[in-house]
């Protein structure tokens, strides 16, 4: 899973019939010590995140599992709003 | 399955609602030798690891796996805490050092002046 900040959205009217209703936002990795890498990435909101919010964000035939995602065509989710990362 | 350290915690109060419970670890990956490699990364524990633990994490769709039959979004999961490796394959850069008779003096010198 990765951490991530929501940089902003993408619209999005013709899609595959299974992703009607999904928020679709651009993500932005972040490092645990909240620095910005490298790439971006889509991702389907399913935890109704907002712009700016730090976020964890699952990747690959896993994210199908997240809640609503059940056989959809998509490869990175959004499953919860990061409050706060300590670190050793 | 790859080798990791635990080396922080991360709380989301807002989530995904088969994940109520579940516990959320910065996860170093490590070599055999425990060094550190690569990116830090979030991995959901299924074995109870604590800070500065040693681990193995597994990612991946079997990553949801040790959560059945509640069906979890998570991509990496720590699976299991380290108690002990035993590595008998030498270092990289060792291997190269003996295999090339030039460098091994200099290895000699460096262990002297330790």
């Amino acid at each position: 899973m990765m951490l991530a900040r929501v940089v902003g959205t993408v619209v999005a009217t013709r899609k595959d019939p299974r992703l009607e209703g999904k928020k679709l936002l651009i993500l932005k990795p972040v490092s645990p010590e909240g620095k910005d890498e490298a790439g971006y990435v889509v991702a389907v909101d399913t935890v109704s995140a907002g712009y700016r919010e730090r976020v964890l964000a699952v990747s690959g035939s896993s994210a199908r599992m997240a809640e609503g995602c059940k056989d959809t065509p998509i490869d990175t989710a959004i499953v919860g709003i990061v409050d706060d990362v300590h670190l050793d | 399955m790859f080798l990791g350290r635990v080396v922080g915690c991360v709380w989301a109060t807002a989530k995904n609602p088969q994940m109520e419970g579940m516990r959320f670890l910065v996860v170093q990956p490590l070599t055999p030798e425990l060094r550190e490699t690569g990116k830090r990364l979030i991995c959901a524990d299924a074995a109870g690891a604590g800070a500065g633990e040693l681990i193995y994490w597994v990612r991946g769709r079997e990553a949801c796996f040790p959560f059945l039959p509640k069906e979890v979004a998570a991509d990496a999961t720590i699976v299991g805490i380290v108690d002990e490796v035993n590595v008998t394959r030498p270092v990289d850069g060792e291997v190269r050092q003996d295999a090339d008779p030039a460098s091994a003096p200099h290895r000699r010198n460096t262990r002297k002046t330790r």
